[in-house]
Order: C-alpha cells, then sequence, then structure tokens
C-alpha cells in the first residue's frame, strides 16, 4: 500500500453555487433560503425570464399586434415575412373574348391583361387542333416534361388563368394537340402578374372608402411572420396558439397536481385500508398506457359542435395526470410522518392543523412544485402530439401543436411556418425543465423524474 | 421473494383487468358507429353486420364474451381488416415496434450513458456544459419535428451523393431501422444522460470514491469500475419504463417513417372506430407495461442489494 | 448479399425494363382481398389485378370482356358467354358456377357483406339480403359452364358497368369453403383469375404481385411484377420515396406544398379527375334552419364555386361545381353537362344580406348554424374558410363540429347537424350514380331532401333504358337542385400526382382497380 499521494488534481474548486450556499445567512425563511439558492443558478434564471417573456409575449401581444387570427385574406395565401404590399383595385368580369383572331395575330401568346385576379393569354389559332393544353412553370422549362403546373385546356386560342396566383415570375407554356395526336409547344410567355384585389373585397374587409375606384392602389396589411393557406396573420395566430397552449400546458397539469396532492394527502393521512385502497387506484390510472388512453379519452370525450376542443384535452390530461403527485403527496407525509421533530411536536401537543401548516405543507410545496415544472412540458408536448395525429383543438381556436402540425406540411416552400410554433414549444419546454432542475437544486430534493 | 413476486403478479392481472375493463367501457362510450361505411349501409346489410360482430346483444352480454375470450386470449376479429383476428395484428405487428423500441433502447442507453459520463467527467467544464444543452434540446424539441427533420436530411444526403445511402421510409432490413430508432431514442437519450450524470455527482461525494483514491487508485479506473457502476444502478430502474414508453411511444415515427408497427395500427383503429383493435392493443400494450414495471422492480431488487423487495411494496 | 450490397441495391429500382418490374408504395394496407368484404379502393386495387369479373375496364378506361367473352343486355336482364380459356391460378377453369356462388354468398345476410347492396338490380337479391328469401332463389342461373343468365328486379342500364366492380368477382367455392372466415387473410389463402397473382403479403409492410401464368390474357400482359414495398400514407414521404427513386408513382393526391416542390424537380404533374363532387349538404329535416329555401339561397348567393377551386383548394385540375353533375359524366353522345348546361347562378352579396335578413325573420334565432366536418387537412381547410366567409360576407356565425370519419358519417346518419361537408364518388358509369342521391328513398341521401317533383324524376329514370328520356329527367333534377338550392356545391375534384414517365397506358378510372397496370407497358430508354 503505498502512502497518500495527493495531486493538485484531485483538488478542485467548489463550484460557484456551493460557495453561494454556505453564505446564506441563517434565521431565514424557508422560501427565501430557496429563492436565494436558486437565483445564484444563471440557468434557472435564464429560464424564468424566457418563460416570462413567453408568457407576457403571449398574454400581452394582441394589444400590441391587434390583427384578427382568423380573418382569411384570400390575396395573401403563404406569404413570407413581409411588411405590407400594395396591391391594386380590379373588378374582375366574365372574359368573353371575340372570336375572331385580333387584327394583328401574335406570333407568340401574349398576355393581354396579368393581375394575381386573373391572368388572359392568347395567341394566333393553329388548323386542325384539338385542344390546346395550358402549362404554368415558375422558371423556364428544362426539357418536355418540365412545363410546370397543368393548368387545363382550352378549345380556342385564349385562356384565362385564375389559379392560385400570386406576384411572381410565372412562364406559361402553350402545347397544340393536333387532331392527329401529335403535339407541338408553342414559344413560351413569361408574365409577372400585378398584386391585385378585387374591389368588392377590398370594400368589404374594410381597406377602402365606399368611393374608391377600380385602378386605386391600396396597402395590404403588413405580417411580420407570413400567411397561411388562407392568408390569416401568423403572427396573430402564433399569439393565439400560445395562449391555448400554455393555458392548456398550464391549467392541466395544475389542476392534476392539486387534486392528485389532496387525494395523496386524504390518503396519506388517513391511513389504514382506505389509504391502500386510494393508492391502488392511482395506480391502476398509473398503469394504463398513457398515449393510447390519451387519445381514448379525447375521442371520448369528443368536441361538440362549436366547442373549441380546450375542455377536453384539459380533461384528458387531468385524468391521466393526477395520480403521480398523489403518490408523491402520499411519500411526503408517510415520511413526515416518521420524523422525530413531528411526533415530538405531536408530544408537545400541537395540533394537526398546526403541523400540517408549519412542516408539512412547505416540504410538500417544495416537491409538488418541481413535479409541476416537470408536469407541464408534458402536457405541452401531449398537446401537441394529439394536434400532429389530428385530434388537436378545433377552429376558430387554435394551438403552437396545431400550428406546427400545419406546418409540417409547409416544411419545405415555408419553413418558418414549422419554425416559429415549434420554437415556441421547445423555448417553452426548455423553459421549464430548465425551471424545475433549478427548483430541484434550490429546494434539494431527491426526485424520480419519468422517463421524458 | 416468491410470495412478493406472486402477489406482484396477482396484483398486475388484476391491473390489466381494470384496463381492459376501462377501454370496454370507454370503447362504448365512444360516439359514432364502427359500421358506418363512405356509402350509406342498408337496414338489411347493417342488421346482417351487428349479428356477425356481436352488436345485438346488450352490453352486459358483450362485456362477459369480451371477458372470456380475453381470458382464453382471443382479442376478437378486427371490423376493417375484415378477415384478421386482432391476435394476427398484434403478433404480427408488435414485434415490428419492439424490434424498433429495443435498438432506439439500446442507443438511448448506450449514448445516455456515453454523454452523461463524458458530462459527469468534466462536470462545469465546456464539454458539459455543450452536452447538457444538446442533452436539453433534444427533451424540448417535439418528436414529429425530430422526425421530420430527420427523414429530410436523409432525402437531402441520398441527393447529393447520387445513391441510396440510407432508405427514406419503410421497414424489411437493418438499414431501415437507424434513422427511426434514433429518433425515437432521442428524448429518452437525453433523459438518461442527465439521470446518469446526476447520479454520477452525486455518487462521487461518497465515502468509497474517497477511500479508493486515497488508496492512490487512478482516476480512470476509479471513474469506470467505481464510480459509474454504481452510477448506473438508477439508470437500470428506468429502462423498465423506458421499453414500454419506447415501445408504446413510436407513433409517430411510425407514422412518419411508414414502419408497419402497431401504434400506426392504433392510431388508425382509432380514427376507423375498429373496437376490436382499439380494444386488443389497449390491453395488450396495458399488460406489457405492467409486466416491464414488474419485471424491473425485481431486477433492480436483484442488482441492488438495499433494496428489499417486501419493503419495496410498502413504499 | 454484403451490407455494402443491401445498402446500394435500393438505388434507382421504380421501373426495371429488363425485369419488367414496377415498384410502388399504397397509402394504406387493404382491410380486405375478400371481394365481398372489401369496400374501399385499397383493396379494390389489389382485388382488381388479382381477381377479373365478366367485364373489366381496358386501357382506354371503356368497359371491355373480362371473363365474358359476349355478352347481351336488355330491359329484363343480361346474358353472358365466358371465354373457355379463363382459369384460376391452380389451373382450374373459371366456370359460370363460380359467379354463381360468388352472387349468392354475397347476398345471403349470414355473410354480412357491407357492399351487398351493389347486387340489388338482380332479381330477389334485397329480399334475401333481408333475410325473407333464400339465397338460391337469386336471378341468376349458370347454363351450363359457360353461360350466365341474369335476371333484372327492374330495368338496369348500367348493369355491364357493375360487373367490373369487386362484389361481383368470382369465389372459388372449394377454396372459399375451405379457409372460411380466414378466406383471402393470407397471399396463400385465396385463388386468383386476374392478370396478377398476390405472390407476396406482408401486413402492413408490403405486397407483391406477380403475373398470373394461367390467365387467359397472359400475352397481353407486359408488367411481370407489381413489387409494394411500402405502405404510407404520409404524403411528403411518400414524395420523398419518389424523388429518391424508390417508387415510380404516388398513390395519394399532391397538395401545394409537395407540387411546388415537385415543379422545382422538373417533374411532370399529372392529373386525375376521380369523378368525386365535393359539396356541403343542408338538411333538409323539419325544424331545422336549413330547411329555409331563403337561407340556402342567400348562401347560394355569396359562395362562389370559382373562388373555392382558385384560391382555397388551389391545387390543380379542380373543376367548378353547379349541381351535382360533374363534367366528366358522359350523357348521350357528350358530357352531361355540356348537353345539358346548369343555369349559373349570380353572385350577388346585396340581395344574399337582404334574404338572410328575412329568413332570420321569418325563422327566429337560429344562429350559430352546426357544419359538420372531417378532421381531415382538406376538409378543414375548406370548412374553415367557409366559416370565415360566411361571417365576413353575411355576417351569418357558423361553428364546426370536427369529427373522425366515422363519427361524421354516424351523425350524417342520425340528423346531427345543419350542414355538412361531404364528397360523393360514383358507383357506375352513369350519371345517375349522381341524380338518385336526392331520391327521399335513397339511405345516402342524409340530409333527407323530399320532392315529389324530384322522386319522380328519379323513378322515371329508373324505369328505362330509352336514353333519351332518362337524360331529359336528369337534365330537370339539375334544374331542381340548383333553383332549390338544395345543396351548395363547391367543386369537382382533380387529384395531381407523379408517376414515373417511362410508365405508358397505366389506366386511372373509378371504376376498376386504380392506377391500373393491367395494360401498362414499360418504356424503353
Amino acid at each position: 500500500m503505498s502512502e497518500l499521494h495527493y495531486q493538485p488534481d484531485d483538488f478542485e474548486a467548489l463550484p460557484e453555487n456551493a460557495r453561494q450556499q454556505q453564505e446564506i445567512p441563517p434565521g431565514l425563511s424557508y422560501w427565501a433560503k430557496v429563492w436565494l439558492r436558486f437565483r445564484v443558478n444563471p440557468r434557472s434564471l435564464l429560464s424564468l425570464l424566457t418563460l416570462t417573456l413567453l408568457i407576457s409575449m403571449v398574454l400581452l401581444g394582441p394589444l400590441i399586434w391587434s390583427q384578427d387570427p382568423s380573418q382569411i385574406w384570400l390575396e395573401s395565401r403563404l406569404q413570407d415575412s413581409q411588411g405590407g404590399l400594395v396591391a391594386v383595385l380590379v373588378e374582375p368580369e366574365l372574359w368573353q373574348p371575340n372570336i375572331r383572331p385580333p387584327v394583328t395575330v401574335p406570333a407568340r401568346p401574349i398576355a393581354l391583361l396579368a393581375t394575381t385576379e386573373q391572368v388572359r393569354i392568347q395567341w394566333a389559332p393553329l388548323a386542325d387542333v384539338r385542344h390546346y393544353w395550358l402549362y404554368r412553370h415558375t422558371r423556364m422549362p428544362q426539357d418536355k416534361d418540365d412545363v410546370g403546373l397543368p393548368l387545363g385546356y382550352s378549345d380556342t386560342p385564349w385562356y384565362e388563368d385564375q389559379l392560385n396566383l400570386k406576384s411572381r415570375l410565372y412562364v406559361y407554356t402553350v402545347v397544340a394537340e393536333f387532331t392527329d395526336d401529335t403535339q407541338v409547344a408553342l414559344p413560351v410567355l413569361e408574365v409577372t402578374p400585378q398584386l391585385a384585389i378585387g374591389l368588392s373585397s377590398a370594400r368589404l374587409q374594410g381597406l377602402v372608402a365606399e368611393s374608391a375606384i377600380v385602378g386605386d392602389t391600396v396597402t395590404l396589411p403588413a405580417h411580420p411572420l407570413g400567411t397561411d393557406a388562407l392568408g390569416r396573420d401568423t403572427l396573430a395566430r402564433l399569439l393565439l396558439g400560445g395562449r391555448t397552449s400554455l393555458f392548456i400546458g398550464l391549467i392541466a397539469p395544475l389542476v392534476a397536481v392539486f387534486l392528485g396532492a389532496i387525494y395523496g394527502g386524504i390518503a396519506g393521512l388517513t391511513g389504514g385500508r382506505t389509504d391502500e385502497i386510494m393508492m391502488r387506484f392511482a395506480d391502476f390510472i398509473i398503469a394504463l398506457p398513457f398515449l393510447l388512453f390519451m387519445i381514448l379519452l379525447k375521442v371520448l370525450l369528443g368536441i361538440g359542435p362549436g366547442e373549441n376542443g380546450i375542455m377536453p384535452m384539459l380533461l384528458a390530461l387531468i385524468i391521466l395526470g393526477w395520480p403521480a403527485s398523489a403518490r408523491l403527496v402520499r411519500g411526503q407525509i408517510l415520511q413526515l410522518r416518521q420524523q422525530d421533530y413531528v411526533n415530538a411536536a405531536l408530544l408537545l401537543g400541537a395540533n394537526r392543523r398546526y403541523l400540517l401548516g408549519r412542516h408539512l405543507l412547505p416540504n410538500v410545496m417544495g416537491v409538488l412544485l418541481v413535479a409541476l415544472s416537470f408536469a407541464i412540458p408534458q402536457a405541452i408536448f401531449a398537446e401537441a402530439f394529439l394536434s400532429f395525429i389530428g385530434l388537436g383543438v378545433t377552429a376558430p381556436a387554435t394551438s403552437w401543436g396545431t400550428l406546427s402540425n400545419e406546418g409540417m406540411r409547409l416544411i419545405l416552400s415555408h419553413p418558418q411556418q414549422l419554425l416559429f410554433p415549434a420554437a415556441c414549444i421547445s423555448l417553452t419546454v426548455l423553459g421549464f425543465n430548465l425551471l424545475g432542475d433549478g427548483l430541484r437544486d434550490a429546494l434539494d430534493i431527491q426526485m424520480q423524474e419519468g422517463p421524458a | 421473494m416468491g410470495l412478493y413476486i406472486l402477489k406482484r403478479c396477482l396484483y398486475g392481472l388484476v391491473t390489466v383487468w381494470f384496463i381492459a375493463t376501462a377501454t370496454f367501457f370507454a370503447m362504448h362510450a365512444l360516439p359514432g358507429d364502427p359500421l358506418a361505411e363512405d356509402k350509406a349501409v342498408s337496414p338489411e346489410i347493417r342488421r346482417n353486420l351487428e349479428q356477425y360482430y356481436g352488436l345485438d346483444k346488450p352490453l352486459y352480454q358483450q362485456y362477459a364474451r369480451y371477458l372470456s375470450n380475453m381470458a382464453r386470449g382471443d382479442l376478437g376479429v378486427s371490423f376493417t381488416q375484415k378477415n384478421r383476428s386482432v391476435n394476427d395484428i398484434v403478433a404480427e405487428h408488435f414485434p415490428v415496434s419492439a424490434a424498433l423500441g429495443c435498438l432506439s433502447l439500446l442507443f438511448a442507453a448506450l449514448g445516455g450513458v456515453l454523454w452523461g459520463g463524458l458530462a459527469a467527467r468534466f462536470r462545469n467544464r465546456w464539454p458539459d456544459n455543450l452536452i447538457m444543452l444538446c442533452v436539453i434540446l433534444f427533451i424540448s424539441v417535439p418528436g414529429f419535428v425530430l422526425a421530420a427533420l430527420a427523414q429530410l436530411s436523409i432525402v437531402e444526403i441520398n441527393r447529393w451523393l447520387g445513391w441510396t445511402l440510407l432508405p427514406v421510409a419503410g421497414w424489411g432490413s437493418l438499414a431501415h431501422m437507424w434513422v427511426p430508432s434514433i429518433v425515437l431514442g432521442l428524448a429518452t437519450m437525453a433523459y438518461l444522460a442527465r439521470l446518469t450524470r446526476a447520479s454520477l455527482l452525486e455518487n462521487s461525494q461518497q465515502e468509497y470514491l474517497r477511500m479508493a483514491r486515497a488508496k492512490g487508485l487512478s482516476r480512470r479506473r476509479i471513474f469506470w469500475h467505481h464510480e459509474l457502476r454504481n452510477a448506473l444502478l438508477p439508470v437500470v430502474t428506468v429502462l423498465g419504463p423506458a421499453v414500454a414508453a419506447v415501445t408504446t411511444g413510436g407513433f409517430v415515427v411510425e407514422l412518419i417513417f411508414a414502419i408497419p408497427g402497431l401504434g400506426r395500427y392504433f392510431v388508425q383503429a382509432v380514427q376507423q372506430l375498429d373496437y376490436t383493435v382499439i380494444m386488443g392493443t389497449t390491453v395488450f400494450y396495458g399488460a406489457f407495461l405492467v409486466l416491464m414495471v414488474l419485471l424491473a422492480d425485481i431486477v433492480y431488487g436483484l442488482v441492488d442489494p438495499r433494496v428489499s423487495l417486501a419493503e419495496a411494496d410498502h413504499v | 448479399m454484403s451490407a455494402f450490397g443491401l445498402l446500394v441495391s435500393l438505388a434507382s429500382a421504380q421501373v426495371d425494363y429488363d425485369t419488367a418490374t414496377v415498384t410502388l408504395a399504397m397509402s394504406t394496407e387493404p382491410p380486405s382481398l375478400n371481394s365481398l368484404q372489401s369496400t374501399d379502393s385499397e383493396s379494390f386495387f389489389v382485388i382488381g389485378h388479382v381477381m377479373e369479373g365478366l367485364l373489366q375496364i381496358d386501357a382506354e378506361g371503356a368497359l371491355a370482356g373480362g371473363v365474358a367473352e359476349r355478352w347481351e343486355l336488355t330491359d329484363q336482364g343480361a346474358r353472358f358467354w365466358l371465354r373457355k380459356d379463363a382459369r384460376w391460378s391452380d389451373g382450374v377453369a373459371v366456370t359460370a358456377k363460380d359467379f354463381v356462388f360468388a352472387w349468392r354468398t354475397a347476398v345471403d345476410p349470414k355473410t354480412a357483406a357491407p357492399y351487398a347492396s351493389v347486387l340489388y338490380p338482380i332479381a330477389n337479391a334485397r329480399a334475401i339480403n333481408s333475410g325473407t328469401l333464400a339465397p338460391a332463389t337469386l336471378g341468376v342461373k349458370a347454363i351450363g359452364d359457360y353461360q350466365l343468365e341474369v335476371r333484372f328486379e327492374a330495368p338496369c342500364p348500367y348493369f355491364l358497368g357493375l360487373t367490373a366492380f369487386m362484389t361481383y368477382m368470382p369465389l372459388r367455392q372449394d377454396i372459399y369453403q375451405q379457409f372460411g372466415a380466414r378466406y383471402a387473410a393470407e397471399a396463400n389463402q385465396m385463388v386468383y383469375n386476374g392478370a396478377y397473382t398476390l405472390s407476396r403479403w406482408i401486413h402492413g409492410a408490403s405486397l407483391r404481385m406477380d403475373k398470373n401464368p394461367f390467365y387467359w390474357g397472359r400475352q397481353g400482359v407486359a408488367i411481370e411484377r407489381l413489387d409494394i414495398p411500402y405502405i404510407t400514407s404520409d404524403i411528403s414521404a411518400l414524395l420523398n420515396l419518389y424523388r429518391d427513386g424508390q417508387i415510380a408513382y404516388i398513390p395519394a393526391s399532391l397538395d401545394d406544398q409537395t407540387l411546388e416542390q415537385a415543379l422545382a424537380q422538373g417533374e411532370r404533374i399529372r392529373l386525375y379527375s376521380d369523378w368525386a363532387v365535393i359539396f356541403l349538404e343542408y338538411n333538409h329535416r323539419s325544424g331545422r334552419a336549413t330547411a329555409h329555401y331563403g337561407l340556402r339561397h342567400a348562401l347560394q348567393q355569396v359562395v362562389d364555386t370559382h373562388t373555392i377551386v382558385n384560391k382555397v383548394v388551389t391545387t390543380p385540375g379542380n373543376r367548378p361545381l353547379y349541381s351535382i353533375f360533374p363534367s366528366v359524366i358522359k350523357g348521350r353522345q357528350q358530357a352531361f353537362v355540356t348537353e345539358h348546361p346548369p343555369q349559373p347562378v349570380l353572385m350577388d352579396l346585396e340581395q344574399a344580406r337582404q334574404e338572410l335578413s328575412r329568413a332570420r325573420a321569418e325563422l327566429g334565432d337560429f344562429e350559430p348554424l352546426v357544419m359538420l366536418v372531417t378532421d381531415t387537412p382538406e376538409s378543414l381547410k375548406l370548412a374553415e374558410y367557409l366559416q370565415a366567409w360566411l361571417d365576413q360576407s353575411l355576417g351569418l356565425k357558423v361553428v364546426l363540429d370536427k369529427q373522425t370519419f366515422k363519427q361524421r358519417i354516424a351523425k350524417m346518419h342520425s340528423g346531427d347537424f345543419d350542414m355538412v361537408l361531404t364528397a360523393w364518388g360514383p358507383d357506375f358509369d352513369d350519371p345517375i350514380t349522381y341524380g338518385n342521391l336526392f331520391a327521399s328513398w335513397n339511405d345516402n341521401n342524409r340530409g333527407r331532401y323530399h320532392s315529389e317533383e324530384y322522386d319522380r324524376l328519379v323513378a322515371v329514370a329508373d324505369s328505362t333504358n330509352d336514353s333519351l328520356i332518362r337524360m331529359d329527367a336528369m337534365a330537370k333534377m339539375q334544374q331542381i337542385l340548383i333553383a332549390e338550392a338544395v345543396i351548395l356545391p363547391l367543386y369537382e375534384r382533380a387529384k395531381p400526382y407523379l408517376m414515373d414517365p417511362r410508365l405508358a397506358r397505366v389506366v386511372r378510372s373509378p371504376f376498376g382497380a386504380d392506377p391500373g397496370f393491367r395494360h401498362a407497358r414499360i418504356l424503353a430508354e
């Protein structure tokens, strides 16, 4: 056996917070001590700050950004961030071009009109044509298969395109199909339609005064985070969705933990046969496969007509969520009952209420607080998951989960539609996880969290 | 010990009965009509179908038949997969979910211990901070986002390479399994990494380590032989529930990667109101979960001499 | 094979000219391959390749001889002459008895076949199915092995088309009885008479069909093998597989996002009109606000089918819809709507508002109206548009009742809605498959619209084989549907899809296996 060797490596500085902990002055209340320990941890503080920001953004945001999240702007479908585009007022009318070709026959297809309401194309007629097929691309075609969206066909040498037009470059290809089944592609036509809005539509949406006429311009509302497939403002929907997600994510665990605490408290304090039966029942609920029953319950509770589906989501989460905290609280009580100081207090004639308030509550509160901060991410995830498989909240309500689900389908063309709600979910979950960590350290609680 | 296991098994059976009953009544309270088709079903056909599935009997008779069939291990005939029994469906698709789950758990356990160990080894220095940041990010991003991003990356990598490095979706070979199981395991891995780190840090204050250090054992040897080994105990305990969580939690990954697992069937069955498949799958998963927790408790009792199984019952 | 080989062999195998193999994906597992139990298009896709009825769909999408070589249709019935070289995949001849057995089993109440009603045109079928007559009394008779005689309940001008449908496929009594309830549960638990046999079926994971060596028309079948190693309905996953060169065809319709991507890649986008019409069905039961004509008329004047096609649904190929009859369905010579153009509805916001306020005055407080909708993204998008637009234009409050498919059907059946976003696809190639939807006796008339005149017109169309009388009756139905605003037509659906350009003559049809590879060819590169 060699003698003791200490090397410099064997010593290390105590971590920052450990040093601080020892400086906590005696005589402070329990919660004051906890706060002292909590606030020295930068991660905890950061998470608290993030969460405060998120919550106040979601709550106060609508006061600043007052667009209606349900307002549909068909003129501005699926746009990326923009600060208010200028559109020209038009009044779409039925197009009935003269059957005879124009006097000067255009050599190649020409656009007679190009707005986002309609693009009118005309070309010189060819002999023995069965149909003219119309294709629209967003760049120059590379080969004969690469002609773009098939729009339809026309038997006359003109076509009006109204399909999903945006103010961007389009390349139209007219393919003439002859009666002998051969096909010839006409020279391509490049068009960038002007952003337009129907006069009646603009009036209806209160964008222009009654006196406005066709040809006037109007500035459309700005959409800092873009719009969705129906032209609804993403920022407004994100704020609305946040209220739903955070409401579900906070209220469900709160109620579940509260109910569980009462249940566990009763079981623990009563003890005996009642305790056993009560806890057995809680164990049954814990044994249910969570996601499966979440789905089942969600479908079972259903969403009535006109309901937004938040209540069923809350209920399902509460029904499945309460037993965990019931177990925790009961465990704490059983532990405390064996503590000498409690027995001493009892001997000294302390009544139950005093015991509950002085010893039990602070201890239990700590555990519950930590349990809560880990239950919140779980609830937020459950909401997102259910939305992903189509069991989320219903319009006009929306949630971050529902928004991510919608964004998933646009991940390639409009990635921010997924990015924003997913980032909000992640930030919130991250915040609560870190907060939970910090709280646990500060409260110095040894506990088992369930697998994520 | 034997008595304890027997008691636990009995208790497990009661739990399974509870799950079966809860599912049965939840099922029959579900709004909707399992026999509805896209096109209207004439009253004649409807009556014939109800007879075929026994839905014309009173509820208590259906319940009795359901329980007695289940006791015999017969989960019934699917409503949508008209000529397959639920037993067939479970037998065929559970192994897929299980394979996916096991692989992802293996990945999660190895990765979790590795990263957790590394983080603890470099505690409070930059590798620790970096690892813990990644870990907490993995816990914080929803699974379906991770899965979609992973799939997209495969496509882009394949296109960039010009040949198929990894299949985009589907099932059948080992190559199909890597990405889905990694995605599925990430959250568990992150969780295990945190657990391992915390457990290591806690253990590092223990007397026996001071003793070992005092004996002059090399740092590396102490870390791998003493610290890590003991720190892994709590990791073992959560593996049971983790197996269940990972096996039953693969819906999203199964949906996105087109994997014929049981989870996908369950979601489909709920949407199509396939009574028998919903009940069969839930009961099967419930039983599986109960079994896993039981096994984990027993294993823990065997591994850790400080825990007496008989006592564990009361906590 | 080495692990390396395993990785590399996956590359670009969707269409293989040398082995005449086509690799595909399916959106869901076929729920059942028992032709009597199946009701869905996935099952029909497989059954239509491995089984053949009396008639089949040819390369042009028209009806052609299948097991039957020749046929004759009258007002009273039909007669089929079967080809003598038709064989089952075990070499046994396909005979008229196989059809008699299949059809009798289909209407037997014990079978509980969900689509038994497609056989109701055959004499006694309905009575047998309700248990009042014995299956043997069905109006179908085998005359020898190669002749089949069918008696009708009433004239049935579209009967020939029905014989290509899966419920009409033949069944081998010995095999069917040997496997009992497990018939067609696995690939080796059934027998095939179609162009292909199912050679492998791993549930939920993959299927494989190989050319049937006993098929009478085997010389005309160019594709040797249809390999289906992927089953997923996730459209992005499918597009990813297609882009990765793993599949030759996408079995779901592309949405805006996947279209944009496919375009960026220079893929050739194809359109398939699946003959489905999407509309808002009103609840006409008494006591419902939607039974009031003024309310329906107000909605009719603000909801513009062109806006829906161009700005809400936005995928190409969809067409405006003015009544229940889509532009694809044929009349006598040309399209039905070309021969009988629907009268256009003018959009008139002012008029609509006035009409709505009159309706409010007469009906009292009826808002909000309940709009029942399935929880698929496409339906929700449309429903959310309608909800917001009716509020914006008319100030009409509508709430959504979002339900899963089966729940929506159940609620439609019990009449628990004011309006429901629904779709209708044809059962056979005749406009009456749309027109009879609003006959008061039709179980599919979920809004319970009831009009003596409309019923009379449907009865007229069902009473004769004279197409002039029938089309005229249906033109009048179209008028009623528009004039009384019976439904709110939204659009006629088309499905944009991608298919490997090396494939030719793949048949897309709502009446056969879709897509059909029976006549397909692989073009040499």
